[in-house]
């Protein structure tokens, strides 16, 4: 009988269709959130799957902070496009036009906590009850504390020390009015598991993980792509390298590294020879050491 | 990379402050290079900052500001690291009294559990509460690490000492497979490489022992059961009369043309196909996750669920259960509860608390009814309708359930159908 077991991808794979199926049957009201970086999109084609031959049943959500990448955006508007879902888009530029928000000053401003706020009101204003998010809780050390199913209350925030217990596969997704949940089927996946999967399955992922050319900067030990938003400071200088991105995010924060793998079957043996973690060449995780912990806390992705 | 085949091991740590379990992960963490250079950085200098000599290991599963702050664990963490063998997700949880909950929480999806004891205090009450829970919540391995061996010169005698000792206190407890290593995690001494300073021992380290626990027997392949999740139907054009019940296989095998019973209404039918979106497929088994059709177009939803008309759970509205109080506070007689049993949702009443059992000497207590936070009790519950049962110790999925606190939604209890 030794053949019934499966493998680590397609247990993986299996137990995030569960977690999609369960969203979809005990909230009213879910959401993909999309952000255009491979997660979101592994979690899309997981939804994909969950639900086929049906459509993926609910919307995806994108937090716009006006600092896109434009190949970002017009992966994004291909991919709504053939899965005939809806596209539902939280814009930080709004916020920040409405007075919802300030933007930030000072030699590292970012536009990343801004989109908290952005995010919350994207929530409230269409009435969501649950998020899906492409978290994984090898990605930074407050994320390992997550849940499949993690509470916010009516202020949107986590409240990590008084979370639900998990225990076996029975999630709890009970909520009152205003409090919503933030669900991450990929929680046990690694950045080695997602690329091996985008490898297996094929998934079409955004030309910018791949190595390119592209004008670039050195700032906070990595390279800054050149955008209309970036300001050079002093002593940096422009130069043209071969790089590629290992996350997806703001474009003003997001860190490329040099390299030559120009297919996913490169990239796996790349991130499978990695010294440094992926958010290590975000500065929004860099500045200090419970970053990620305190923006989770306010409602952060 | 190549996408092997390799079976994914989940296992469960426990322990206090001192007895090194921080250090031992950080240790697999390190010795398998599953840390990268940024997080090794941030530990170097916040070890330095502290005044530790070297590298704290512990400091690589701390996670949340408290934590650090106070050198304690509060919440189950989860880490992950691979070897060419396999893929391993630890749930790491605190081993303080009042967070058994964590251990329980930890203890439920693990394949194996390992628990340590600090070679200089023997067996003491935590390993008893550990081994315990372990046993309760039916962890098909036990590893019991006896650890810090560097302090007690190696020494085998005293490491014969504390296996008879655990062996003695254990056998009490109903333990499938249990395994004892003795090891020194600040040192790397049968961790990840064969103790140069016990040739006394002649077992496997550690990681060569997790990597090669047989877990695929594990899983009950006998009784086919099918919780329906929810109903597919596309309503498009090209599927126009798609019905499908999407699911995950809790236990055994569905092949295609099985015939079914769909609890609990009890009708039958034959499975016309069981789909993917990858493909058809001949047969499912556990944990796949697929969507089953039926030659016949019956009522079936979410909380029904699909097994063999020859093979059938119990279907009960009143039965025994182990439960682990979870709630701040403490349950209510008569109260009613949410209970949540597979995709299954009822309401639920406590009837009778039976006993309670003291997992530091595992005595049963009749007197005292009533349930506080991190009591383990032997209770009876009723339900408004029927749910579909198996025994806990034959199927770790149908014969769970949570009970959940209509008034906060909280998540107060976790019970185990005996």
């Amino acid at each position: 009988m030794s053949k019934y077991y499966l493998n680590y991808l397609d247990e993986l794979e299996s137990e995030a269709i569960y977690i999609l199926r369960e969203v979809w049957s005990q909230f009213e009201n879910p959401v993909i959130l999309f952000s255009g970086g491979k997660d979101s999109i592994i979690v899309t084609h997981l939804a994909k799957k969950a639900f086929y031959p049906a459509k993926i049943p609910f919307p995806l959500m994108h937090v716009d902070t006006g600092h896109n990448f434009p190949e970002t955006i017009a992966f994004r508007d291909d991919l709504v496009d053939k899965l005939g879902v809806q596209l539902i888009v939280g814009s930080v530029q709004k916020s920040i036009d409405q007075g919802r928000v300030a933007e930030e000053k000072g030699k590292n401003a970012t536009r990343n906590a801004l989109q908290i706020t952005t995010l919350l009101d994207a929530i409230a204003d269409n009435n969501v009850d649950c998020a899906i998010g492409g978290g994984r809780r090898d990605e930074e050390k407050s994320r390992a504390k997550e849940r499949f199913f993690s509470h916010r209350d009516d202020f949107g925030q986590w409240d990590p020390k008084n979370q639900r217990p998990e225990l076996w596969n029975i999630l709890n997704g009970k909520h009152f009015e205003g409090e919503h949940f933030r669900a991450f089927p990929i929680s046990n996946w690694t950045e080695m598991d997602v690329w091996n999967y985008i490898q297996r399955e094929q998934i079409e992922i955004p030309s910018l993980y791949f190595a390119h050319e592209r004008e670039v900067v050195w700032r906070n030990n990595s390279w800054i792509p050149v955008s209309e938003f970036l300001k050079l400071e002093e002593g940096e200088e422009i130069v043209k390298k071969k790089i590629r991105f290992r996350t997806l995010g703001d474009i003003t924060i997001t860190g490329g590294i040099e390299s030559e793998a120009d297919n996913v079957a490169k990239i796996a043996l790349e991130v499978s020879a990695m010294k440094q973690t992926e958010r290590g060449n975000r500065t929004d995780d860099k500045r200090s050491e419970t970053a990620m912990e305190d923006r989770k806390r306010q409602g952060y992705f | 990379m190549e996408i092997t085949n390799n079976q994914l091991l989940r296992f469960s740590t426990a322990g206090s402050v001192d007895d090194g379990k921080s250090t031992l992960i950080g240790r697999l963490l390190y010795d398998s290079k599953a840390i990268f250079e940024d997080q090794l950085e941030a530990v170097s200098s916040t070890s330095q900052k502290k005044g530790h000599e070297g590298i704290d290991l512990a400091l690589f599963t701390d996670g949340l500001r408290d934590e650090r702050e106070q050198g304690i664990t509060i919440d189950v963490a989860y880490r992950y690291f691979t070897t060419p063998k396999r893929k391993f997700i630890i749930a790491d949880s605190p081993g303080h009294i009042q967070y058994t909950r964590n251990m329980v929480t930890g203890a439920s999806t693990a394949n194996a559990a390992l628990i340590l004891i600090d070679a200089r205090h023997g067996v003491i009450e935590q390993t008893k509460r550990h081994s315990f829970i372990a046993s309760l919540l039916q962890i098909p391995h036990i590893i019991v690490c006896i650890n810090k061996m560097d302090l007690v010169d190696f020494s085998e005698e005293v490491y014969d000492k504390i296996v008879a000792d655990f062996e003695e206190f254990s056998s009490k407890l109903y333990v499938k497979d249990i395994r004892f290593l003795p090891i020194s995690a600040l040192k790397g001494d049968n961790v990840v490489n064969r103790s140069e300073n016990m040739d006394w021992y002649q077992g496997a380290p550690l990681l060569h022992t997790l990597e090669n626990l047989h877990i695929s027997s594990d899983i009950n392949k006998i009784d086919a059961r099918f919780p329906v999740q929810t109903v597919i139907r596309p309503q498009s054009e090209e599927h126009r009369d798609y019905r499908g019940y999407a699911g995950r296989v809790a236990s055994g095998i569905f092949r295609k043309n099985d015939e079914i019973a769909v609890m609990p209404s009890g009708f039958t039918s034959t499975i016309e196909s069981i789909d993917t979106a990858s493909g058809e497929l001949e047969e499912a088994y556990a944990p796949m996750s697929v969507t089953i059709t039926l030659k016949d177009d019956l009522d079936v939803s979410r909380g029904d669920m699909l097994v063999k008309v020859n093979n059938r759970p119990k279907a009960e509205q009143e039965f025994s259960a182990m439960v682990c109080w979870l709630g701040n506070t403490a349950a209510k007689p008569r109260a009613k509860y949410t209970i949540l049993h597979t995709s299954n949702e009822q309401q639920a009443m406590i009837k009778d608390v039976l006993y309670k059992i003291d997992i530091n000497t595992y005595n049963r207590d009749e007197e005292d009814n009533s349930l506080n936070m991190n009591d383990i009790a032997r209770i009876t519950i009723r339900t408004t309708r029927r749910l579909m049962l198996d025994e806990y110790r034959d199927n770790r999925i149908t014969g769970s359930f949570i009970l959940i606190d209509p008034a906060t939604h909280d998540t107060v209890a976790a019970g185990m159908v005996v």
